[in-house]
Order: structure tokens, then C-alpha cells, then sequence
């Protein structure tokens, strides 16, 4: 299987049905990207494949063949955070964070393709990621500023 | 007669974890200091003047034991030590630290004690203290029971006096200037002239030195950190995908594992057939463990793959198979034979209650997965002469003797290296994942074997909260309560779990009725008691433990006793309130939701309050009844820890437990069929997502006299509150959880 991951041309050797949860965390060691169910329930595993939010337990690695993935790692770093993850930090969203990487990524997704989104659109997209911990207020609101971020950049 | 009884039992039950704990016990003991585990490994020109402070000359450490499950606790810890060595967030790093007895927790006592935590009279005082002598003496190191502020605040502030005081002396004995003319700051000793020595600096002095012993504590005005809003150490962490959970470990050479155990907890593996799995790609082997089958491969997904493979046949389930079973002997145990404590006896209830107009009601509190979003793993490597183990563990000196018990190991000989969590609510008190994991590294010595369960293998084997039945009787007269009649059962969850260890506990449960006989009403006839059931499935403390179910039956019948009475909810819980910090957290959510205003047609409001933890927490919710179902639209929460510690974090845990408790009780419940939980994923036990989750505002009052916990008072009252909500909204009483088996949800 070949296809890029942030950026960066990567080849293994894996079957066709590994999901590509599996191939980020355990062939390229790329675990900020998480596993908590594996039935596309949680969305933890969240990444974004060419340019769409995908759940990555979902996507077999022949249909990642050829495709260009980018995963939390990828979308900004400590030293330089996309908007998304600014506002996640600036509203101390995290609790136990476990769900955060997904969440982040869905949000990214999400504003990419609706800038100006309602209260309701933050409601129905988000819904699909589960948050254990109950980070949902602080998510609304993280989601709002990041909108705000995007539209000033 | 309850006082006196109860009291008699538990002092047997602290007599006897003493001796469980294979230890005799004095006043030497329970006094005496507790040796520095950071003193066995020091290196030249390290100090450490306590457990929880290591300074070389590179960087301060700070050691922050309590285990962060998501609450925040390792920047909360490392805040309190910080607030009094002055030193600043950014110039330290942290280390969870290493299983000892120098960490054992003192807050866990107060729970342990047959007392309201409103109650701060001299018994239940002196009753305490003793507790707490016990917990030091059997090493109780551990997280959980909202203890993590309670048993830190005054520990590790004087932790962080001691190591300034002490780095001060060491800066007087370079610079010639007598300690009484040294200020500190940003992690600095301050010289009169301006200049300024480092801790760093001051590092390989102070470890020469004998830690200054007396410290006195900064008043609270003179606080820099605690009390303002902070931003969490592992918040970038958590942001970025940067931050190793246990799951994220990796440990040079290891290989990956996968589990199938025999969903009916606790029953035998009869036999297995893995010739198909082992000829998968990546299998390395198939291997028997307790109860089931390991598979190692060299990918977790190949060892899931590989395990979901394996022909296996199970023996029966060791409690009843089907859950009808389970809810039959809960009904069957109201006898008083079956009586575990009577918590309460006010007043003359038999005769109060000995008229026609009684008011009686049934109640049910389902079984209920922790499920947190990390599933359980762990890594382990046993040698011949050590065991390593990485993974996320709420009790570390417990750990470490379980395994060795597993392997034959000393426990001395187990290191633990503790991780973050991905959730808990419980869960990561267990240890049966982590005995396959050792169990399967035993099998390969020298090599590190990374468990990884399934979701599907973390839902079978989740230990459930317990279930309860409730039922209760009340009389209503004048416009008020005037006697109440509670009496629940549900099989004791504290012998399940500490069965699992070897731990045999005597002695009522007061998990039983937890939130229900603790809660500071005063009525003219109140009694309160806890009837054991037998042992049925296996469970385990979930977030808030016994409160949210016994706190959901006794604060539903309230309200309805309320209603019967014609009284107003809010109203006559004020009347009966007889606490005052209780008292002020009711007034605070009827002030903040505007109690008593109008709402408007096929929308109502309800009111719970309960204590546990210590923290008296009300909660009001408002709800629509709409064509679609009941929606929450908006939740009123005041509760009163005492001091709050970081006010960003409080709201958010708040917040936070308030989802967690609506969402439960709005739509999970495990039962078993065959034996096996019928629950087997999210899909099938989902709780909140966002497009139910209501607005939640949030006041935290500073009354109590002592600073408690805030991960779990939230939790309990709103099920209840909104139990509440719906039956002024749509006059239906609601008396079981889950409640979307009685009414549909938005």
C-alpha cells in the first residue's frame, strides 16, 4: 500500500482489509490518531482522507491505496496549532482528551467545508464523535471560536 | 439504635483490614514518617526533601501520584506543590512517580466512616482520624472517591513549603545572607541586592541539608495559583495527538495481544480449536490463558483478527444467566435478614406510617457500564528476577502485588511506570486485564507483550455498576412530608470488587444506600435501610459508585411525595433541609433557573438534590415535551466543595459529569442473557452524544468547611432532577433507569 501521510510518501506492506486505524498506529507508530471501538461509533480514530473527515477504522487499506491522509499530527503542532486546535486549547476543552484528536479533526473537517455554520450544523456533525468524559458545552463553543479563526486568516 | 449498631459493625471492619493488611497497628505507626521513595535512586547533586519534590541541577520535578483519568489532578497536584515553592507552570515537569507507602491516601477514610460527611462533630471526627491511621499503615496509595483534592490540599502545599524553606537555607549557606532576609520567586531564591539563585542552582547544596520540618501554610489571600483559572498541563498535549496514552506505549521488542475471555465473567474455558488463527498472518501463537485464549501477533489488529478466529467453547456463567434472574433476587432480599444497616431510625415511622393515605412506590437502578474511550491494555515484561508494567492504574501498591502474585515475583520486584488515562470512571480500578497481560508475558519471558482489548472484550468484561431496587413509603401531611420509609437492596459492590483481590470486607456496605440515607433532611420520620442482595454478576465502583442509584430512588420519592402533599419541590426540600451549605446550593439553582417563573405550555422543571462525597449538590433541569420526545434544554447545577481549586476545570468537570449522568440514565443499561452482557458496543449503550446535550450552567459555592472532590457529585442528582422534570412536564413518573423504556428522547 502506498499513499501519503501528512505530507509524506509512505509505503507498507499490510492486507488489503487492514483498516488504516491500524496501519497509522501500528505500522508508521502514529498514535495520536485513536482507537476506541472500531464499528465507526466513537469517532476517535478521525482522519482526514484526501481533504474529507473519514473514520479510520472504517477505511481498508486498499481503499487508502493512492490517497493522501493527514492526521492530527499533521494538522498543526505545539509550535504551530491550526485555528482548530487553538481554540480547543484556549477554551480547555480536554478532559481525559482521549476523544479530542478525533473531535478536533472532525471539527477541521467540518469548518473546511461550512465556515459560518448554525448551532444545529454544530450539533449534527459533531454528533457522530463521543466524548466519555462530556466535553460537549466546551466543544460548541471551541468549535464557534475556531469558525472565527479561520474566517480572520 | 441504627447509630449505635452501625457504629459497632464498621469498628469491627476497620479492625479487620488492619489485620487483612498483615499488619499490627499503633499510635508509632500511624505517626511515623514514611520513608522518601525518591531517596533510593538519587543521584549526585539531586535533593529531594519529600516525596514529592526532586530538584537536580537541570530541573525541578514535581510528582504528581494521583492518576489523571481525565479530571485535570496532575496539574491540580502539581499547582498545590507550586503555590507554596513558588515556581511557575512552564518551569517544571511532572512525573506520576513510583508505587510507595510514602503516597497513601488519607482521604479515602472519610468515606469509609459511618457518618454524614456533614457531620464534623467530635465522633465522627475522631472516628476519621483513626480511618485515616489505618489507610497509611496498609499503604492505601490510590485514586478514587473523589479523594484526589482532599487528600493533596494540605499535604502537598506543605510539601512545596518544606522544599522552599529548605532551598532558602541552602542559598543562605552560598550567599552568606541569613535566611530571614531571602524571598523566592519563579522558581528562585531572592537575594536582597536583586540577584537571584536558581533552584537549579541550589540543587546539589540542598541535598546536604536536613529538610526544614515546620512549615507554616500561606493564608488564602496570599494565593497566586490556587482559586484563579489555570490552563492544564496536559492541555496542548491533548489538543495536539502529542500526549502518550497507555494504549500509545510502545516498548522496544514488544509484541501485540488480544484476548477472548469468557464473556460469562468469570466462568471456564471447556475447550479451543485455533488451527485457522495460527496460520494468519502475523500470528506468532495461540495460548491458553485463565478463563480463555491469548493470541500474540506482531499488530493488534492481527491479534483481534486472529483471536475472533479461534473456536471457543465456554462453561456457565457463575451467577444467573438471564437478568430477569437478577432483578427476581433483588425483590427477593428486602427481608430482614437479609438487613445490612439500618443508616437511619428518626422518629416513629411504624406508627406514622400505620394509616390508609400512604404513598409507596417502586424503584430500579440498572446494571451500567464505565465503558471509558481507552480501551483497557496494558504492556508487561516479566525476567527472571523483574516485572515492568506501562499502563494507566488508579491503585499502584495493589497493582504491584497482584502481579507478583500472578508471576511469583516480590512485589518489590514489579515496577510500575503509571500513564495517562483515556477515561476510568472506574473501570481502571480492576485488574483482570492486567493479570492476562502478565499471565501471556510470564509465558514469554524477556519479551514486552503490549494487551490491547477490543471494544467488544472491554464491554464483556466491564464490571457494572451494580443495580438496586428500591422501595419506599411516605405520608404527606399539611402540606409537607411527614414521614418517609426508604429501604433498598442491591448486592454490595464493595465485597465483588475487593473479592476480586482477596480482600474479605465484614461489615454493612454503605455504598448500598449511599445518597440516600446521608442526605442532611430532617423529617419527623425518617428511616433508611440497606438491604444486601446475593452476589450476582461482578461489579465495580462506577463514577459516584452507589449514589447515583440510591440517589435517584430516594430523591424521586421525594418529589413525588412533593407533588402529593401539593407542595412545591423546591419549597419543601428547603423546608426539610437541615445543613446549611445544602441549603445554599438549593437556593443557588432556584435563583439561577428563576424557580417558580413560567415556562410555558408542555415544558417542565425539576429539582434533585443529593449529597455524596461530601458535596451537597442541587441540580434543576428544564425540559420540552415535544412530538419527537422529551428534550433537556437547559441544567442548573450549584454544588459546594469547600475550596475550589481551578475554577476553568471545576466547571468543566462539572459540566461534564452532569452529561454523564443524563446520558446513562437516559439510555444504557447492560443485561445479561446467557450469562453474557447483551451489550456488546456503543451502538447498544451510547449515553450522551451532543445533539441531546442541553446548556449547563454551573455555580461552585465555597462554604463547607473542608475542600472535596468534584469528579463524582455530579453525577447523582441528574437522573433524578430530570426524572423530576418530565413528570411536571408531562405528569408520567418515571421510577426506572434507563428511563427511555418508559418515554422517547429528542
Amino acid at each position: 500500500m502506498k499513499f501519503t501521510v501528512n505530507g509524506e510518501a509512505r509505503e507498507v506492506d499490510v492486507e488489503d482489509d487492514m483498516p488504516l486505524l491500524w496501519v497509522l498506529r501500528d505500522e508508521l507508530g502514529l498514535t495520536g490518531t485513536k482507537f476506541g471501538c472500531g464499528i465507526a461509533q466513537c469517532g476517535a480514530c478521525t482522519v482526514h482522507m484526501d481533504g474529507l473527515a473519514v473514520r479510520s477504522c472504517q477505511v481498508a487499506a486498499a481503499t487508502a491505496d493512492g490517497s493522501e491522509v493527514t492526521t492530527i499530527e499533521g494538522l498543526g503542532t505545539p509550535a504551530a496549532l491550526h485555528a482548530v486546535q487553538e481554540a480547543w486549547i484556549e477554551h480547555q476543552v480536554a478532559q481525559c482528551g482521549y476523544c479530542q484528536s478525533g473531535q478536533i479533526m472532525q471539527a477541521a473537517s467540518f469548518l473546511d467545508l461550512n465556515p459560518e455554520p448554525t448551532n444545529a450544523d454544530i450539533d449534527i456533525v459533531m454528533s457522530g464523535n463521543l466524548c466519555r468524559c462530556g466535553t460537549y458545552p466546551r466543544i460548541r463553543a471551541a468549535v464557534k471560536t475556531a469558525a472565527k479563526k479561520l474566517k480572520e486568516v | 439504635m441504627g447509630r449505635m449498631r452501625t457504629i459497632a459493625r464498621r469498628t469491627f471492619l476497620v479492625g479487620s483490614v488492619a489485620i487483612v493488611g498483615g499488619v499490627a497497628f499503633g499510635t508509632y505507626l500511624m505517626q511515623r514518617r514514611l520513608p522518601n521513595p525518591l531517596e533510593n535512586d538519587l543521584a549526585k547533586g539531586e535533593a529531594t526533601f519529600n516525596p514529592w519534590v526532586l530538584i537536580d541541577s537541570e530541573k525541578v520535578t514535581l510528582i504528581t501520584t494521583h492518576g489523571d483519568k481525565g479530571q485535570g489532578v496532575m496539574s491540580a497536584q502539581a499547582a498545590l506543590i507550586a503555590e507554596e515553592l513558588d515556581i511557575e507552570f512552564g518551569q517544571f515537569e511532572t512525573s506520576f512517580g513510583r508505587p510507595s507507602p510514602a503516597y497513601w491516601n488519607h482521604a479515602f477514610a472519610d468515606e469509609g466512616v459511618p457518618f454524614k460527611a456533614t457531620d464534623d462533630g467530635i465522633v465522627a471526627e475522631s472516628m476519621r482520624s483513626f480511618v485515616r491511621g489505618i489507610t497509611k499503615i496498609i499503604a492505601m496509595q490510590g485514586t478514587g472517591g473523589s479523594t484526589s483534592m482532599p487528600d493533596s490540599f494540605v499535604k502537598l502545599r506543605e510539601a512545596g513549603a518544606v522544599a522552599r524553606e529548605t532551598l532558602k537555607m541552602a542559598a543562605s549557606q552560598k550567599s552568606g545572607v541569613p535566611v530571614a532576609e531571602l524571598g523566592t520567586a519563579k522558581g528562585a531564591v531572592q537575594l536582597p541586592d536583586g540577584s537571584e539563585l536558581k533552584y537549579t542552582e541550589l540543587a546539589e547544596i540542598a541535598a546536604g541539608i536536613d529538610p526544614v520540618r515546620k512549615v507554616t501554610l500561606r493564608d488564602p489571600s496570599e494565593w497566586r495559583l490556587i482559586g484563579k483559572p489555570m490552563q492544564r498541563l496536559d492541555i496542548i498535549g491533548k489538543s495536539t495527538g502529542t500526549l502518550d496514552y497507555g494504549i500509545d506505549v510502545s516498548v522496544e521488542g514488544m509484541v501485540h495481544a488480544a484476548v477472548r475471555v469468557n464473556p460469562r465473567q468469570g466462568g471456564s474455558m471447556t475447550g479451543f480449536e485455533a488451527t485457522e488463527a495460527k496460520s494468519m498472518r502475523g500470528v506468532k501463537d495461540v495460548v491458553d490463558i485463565t478463563g480463555g485464549i491469548a493470541v500474540i501477533a506482531d499488530n493488534s489488529w492481527r491479534a483481534m483478527k486472529a483471536a475472533n478466529a479461534v473456536d471457543i467453547t465456554w462453561g456457565d456463567a457463575p451467577y444467573p444467566p438471564e437478568q430477569a434472574a437478577h432483578w427476581t433476587a433483588l425483590a427477593d432480599s428486602f427481608g430482614e435478614d437479609q438487613l445490612d444497616s439500618m443508616w437511619r431510625d428518626d422518629g416513629d415511622v411504624d406508627t406514622a406510617l400505620d394509616a390508609a393515605e400512604v404513598v409507596t412506590a417502586e424503584y430500579r437502578s440498572p446494571y451500567v457500564a464505565h465503558a471509558p474511550l481507552e480501551p483497557l491494555n496494558a504492556i508487561v515484561r516479566v525476567t527472571d528476577d523483574q516485572v515492568e508494567v506501562w499502563t494507566g492504574h488508579q491503585v499502584p501498591i495493589m497493582l504491584t502485588q497482584v502481579v507478583a502474585g500472578v508471576t511469583g515475583h516480590e512485589p518489590e520486584q514489579v515496577t510500575f511506570h503509571n500513564q495517562f488515562m483515556g477515561g476510568s470512571f472506574g473501570h481502571r480500578l480492576e485488574f483482570e486485564h492486567l493479570k492476562q497481560a502478565v499471565e501471556i508475558a510470564d509465558k514469554m519471558r524477556g519479551t514486552p507483550v503490549k494487551l490491547t482489548y477490543s471494544r467488544e472484550e472491554d464491554f464483556a468484561h466491564d464490571f457494572p455498576r451494580h443495580i438496586a431496587m428500591g422501595r419506599c413509603r411516605g405520608k404527606v401531611e399539611d402540606g409537607g412530608i411527614t414521614a418517609i420509609d426508604v429501604q433498598i437492596a442491591a448486592p454490595s459492590v464493595i465485597t465483588s470488587q475487593m473479592g476480586r483481590v482477596g480482600f474479605s470486607i465484614p461489615g454493612p456496605d454503605a455504598q448500598i444506600a449511599a445518597g440516600a440515607w446521608n442526605n442532611p433532611y430532617k423529617i419527623e420520620n425518617y428511616r433508611m435501610c440497606a438491604f444486601r442482595a446475593p452476589e450476582l454478576a461482578p461489579v465495580s465502583s462506577w463514577r459516584s459508585v452507589g449514589a447515583p442509584g440510591a440517589g435517584f430512588i430516594f430523591d424521586t420519592f421525594v418529589d413525588e411525595l412533593c407533588h402529593a402533599a401539593g407542595a412545591d419541590p423546591m419549597a419543601e426540600r428547603l423546608r426539610l433541609i437541615d445543613h446549611d451549605p445544602s441549603r445554599k446550593v438549593l437556593e443557588a439553582v432556584a435563583e439561577m433557573s428563576d424557580w417558580g417563573s413560567d415556562l410555558g405550555e408542555g415544558r417542565g422543571r425539576g429539582v434533585a438534590f443529593v449529597e455524596s462525597f461530601g458535596v451537597p449538590t442541587a441540580e434543576v433541569i428544564e425540559v420540552s415535551n415535544t412530538d419527537r420526545g422529551i428534550k433537556i434544554d437547559r441544567v442548573f447545577v450549584a454544588c459546594d466543595v469547600g475550596t475550589i481549586v481551578d475554577p476553568i476545570n471545576f466547571e468543566n468537570l462539572v459540566q461534564g459529569g452532569v452529561v454523564y449522568g443524563l446520558g446513562h440514565a437516559i439510555n444504557c443499561e447492560i443485561t445479561y442473557r446467557d450469562g453474557m452482557a447483551e451489550q456488546t458496543n456503543y451502538h447498544a449503550h451510547e449515553a450522551m452524544r451532543m445533539y441531546q446535550c442541553p446548556e449547563i450552567f454551573v455555580r461552585g459555592l465555597e462554604n463547607g468547611s473542608k475542600i472535596r472532590g468534584i469528579g463524582e457529585p455530579p453525577v447523582p442528582p441528574a437522573g433524578p432532577a430530570l426524572g423530576n422534570a418530565i413528570f411536571a412536564a408531562t405528569g408520567q413518573h418515571i421510577r426506572e433507569m434507563p428511563f427511555i423504556k418508559s418515554i422517547d428522547f429528542v
